[in-house]
């Protein structure tokens, strides 16, 4: 260890050969760098700044310097706490789509003919557009002329609801499309983690005498934690920044604003409103909100997320 | 004997669930993709057809027109082109920085190596949300709001899921082709064009299809930047159609434009559905 350590130090200060290879290695990487610090670094510290400003985009920025104004009025801004509820709402959708991923991927895992193109049918709403398939389901939930209503109607005689234009059914609505578009993604990362499980785990459990509830229960379910961490992790943060789907789907946040998420309320206030310093601290909170969520998903990971070995 | 018939049993009772597991999968996939073909059929009925209040999902009569006229839209076309210059100097620029870092990342020795690589990991998780007043504030300043350069130039510095995949496929290159190199004195540059360039060859390719699938169905970036629509990406087209010929309950035509927006990816995705799949899949795992 200490050795090594010497090694190291004195290569880098003996050998040019390797101080070349550095400075060239800094050439190859620079792209990326200048692009994090231009495009990402600068633009969050500025939101930061500008967050502490009503800035409208008018005057010069520094000159409408407010403090932390923003965030008290947004603390007591009915609007933000029912779009941060709404956005939270969505998040239902989650755990419904792991489920039902598990349970399908498990279903694939079998000696059965067609997986692949079954896989490829549940993964085609994935890949498509999210504009085009929003339009797709807000012509589905159509009230008075779409397919859903026309089913409803054509089973049971009656007029199906009014999906879109209603304040709880409408969250209920836009779950559901949730759920259908990011269903094939859970089936992929679940079929692969299933196919990674060693066969002889199973083995093992039959010689012990488990039964079907206790294999799943104590070989597939620990196995697969990982790619739970994963979706879990990666539709947390996805689920933060709905928008597209409501500004499609709906018309300024639908009745009541009850479709509308935290992110669609940040870019009204921002490109409708030009409110861009409130539209900042938004932003900022949301920052914080996903800074948040990933440290915890992190610190717990070791508590239910198993490693093979 | 008594062995052999009992699994007899089970492997009959076995096959017997497999088949019960595929009509569930299969039903299930068709739910899944009925939306998508109910959307197809909608662009081939007649606005009696759509509104008549009934269930109806195979056109009757069937109109082909529909597509003729989203196509002789002037922003639809002009939206594809639009796309396609965003699209054509990403893929070029961005996929060749994000090549040439992720071979220094894997096979170059210099200090803090995966110190700086976590960090631009990491951004992976900056949402865009942050970060677009800002970059909006910025491309303003620099007179770029209303043109394509916000959607091109920003990605031409690389993409940091493309520079993390190729770094994983160069780990699988053993490090004696890197230091044959050295040996022979071939230069790094040249070393990553004529040795490992080559090598990567599937893996920038899956990368690359990935890549222009999300710039060819991105849509916020893009509703942000650009205001005249001339300047619209395929994208905001589809969406503005939406909007407009919904009120005349032209859904034929809304169908039809939002179709053919999704076709280039589903062909792409067709195409090589394998190797994306896989890429999606080792995502997951690690």
């Amino acid at each position: 260890m200490n050795l090594n350590n010497k090694a190291k130090k004195t290569k880098y200060k003996m050998s040019p050969i390797a101080k070349k290879e550095e400075r060239i290695a800094w050439l190859f990487i620079a792209a990326p760098i200048i692009g994090f610090l231009l495009f990402m670094a600068y633009p969050i510290v500025y939101a930061f700044i500008a967050s502490l400003t009503k800035w409208t985009g008018t005057r010069s920025m520094l000159d409408t310097f407010c403090g932390f104004d923003n965030y008290v009025r947004l603390f007591s801004d009915a609007k933000f706490w029912k779009t941060l509820r709404t956005t939270t709402i969505y998040l239902i959708g989650i755990p419904i789509g792991m489920i039902l991923g598990i349970v399908l991927a498990m279903g694939m895992n079998r000696k059965i003919p067609g997986v692949r193109v079954l896989r490829t049918m549940y993964y085609v709403p994935v890949i498509s557009s999210l504009v085009a398939v929003s339009i797709l389901w807000a012509w589905v939930y159509n009230y008075d002329y779409g397919l859903l209503n026309m089913i409803i109607k054509f089973l049971t005689g009656k007029h199906g609801p009014n999906w879109l234009g209603d304040e709880t059914l409408i969250k209920v609505s836009m779950i559901i499309f949730m759920v259908w578009r990011g269903l094939g993604n859970s089936i992929i990362l679940y079929l692969a983690g299933l196919q990674n499980i060693p066969r002889s785990y199973y083995e093992a459990a039959l010689v012990d005498g488990a039964n079907g509830w206790q294999k799943f229960r104590n070989i597939t379910l620990p196995l697969l934690s990982p790619v739970t961490f994963y979706i879990l992790i990666t539709s947390l943060i996805g689920g933060f920044q709905v928008f597209v789907e409501v500004q499609v789907m709906t018309l300024n946040g639908g009745i009541g604003y009850s479709a509308a998420t935290i992110v669609y309320y940040m870019y009204q206030k921002a490109f409708e409103g030009f409110q861009l310093g409130y539209a900042s601290s938004i932003a900022v909170i949301l920052a914080i909100i996903i800074f948040i969520i990933t440290i915890v998903n992190f610190t717990f990971q070791d508590k239910w997320v198993k490693t093979m070995d | 004997m008594a062995k052999d018939s009992s699994k007899g049993v089970s492997s009959r009772k076995s096959r017997f669930i497999d088949r019960i597991v595929f009509v569930l999968l299969a039903l299930g996939a068709i739910i899944m993709i009925f939306p998508l073909i109910y959307m197809v059929m909608t662009s081939f009925m007649t606005k009696n057809q759509i509104l008549s209040g009934k269930l109806n999902i195979i056109p009757n009569p069937w109109v082909l027109g529909k597509y003729s006229e989203v196509m002789q839209k002037g922003s639809f076309v002009s939206g594809i082109i639009n796309t396609l210059k965003v699209e054509v100097p990403v893929l070029l620029i961005g996929g060749f920085t994000s090549s040439l870092a992720a071979f220094a990342f894997a096979k170059m020795k210099f200090r803090a190596r995966n110190g700086i690589f976590l960090v631009l990991l990491a951004t992976i998780m900056i949402p865009f949300a942050v970060i677009m007043i800002p970059q909006y504030v910025l491309f303003t300043k620099l007179r770029w709001t209303d043109t394509l350069l916000p959607l091109i130039v920003p990605a031409c510095f690389g993409n940091v899921s493309m520079i993390f995949f190729l770094r994983q496929n160069l780990t699988s290159i053993p490090n004696d082709l890197m230091d044959a190199a050295k040996m022979d004195g071939c230069g790094f540059f040249r070393t990553f064009i004529q040795i490992f360039l080559p090598l990567m060859k599937g893996a920038i390719g899956t990368q690359l299809t990935l890549w222009f699938m999300a710039i060819w169905n991105d849509y916020l970036a893009p509703t942000i930047f650009l205001r005249s629509e001339s300047n619209w990406t395929l994208q905001v087209v589809i969406r503005s159609f939406n909007t407009y010929y919904a009120i005349q309950s032209d859904y034929a035509l809304i169908m039809a434009a939002s179709a053919i927006a999704m076709l280039p990816t589903l062909i792409i995705f067709f195409a090589f559905q394998r190797v994306i799949i896989e890429s999606i899949a080792i995502s997951g795992i690690k």
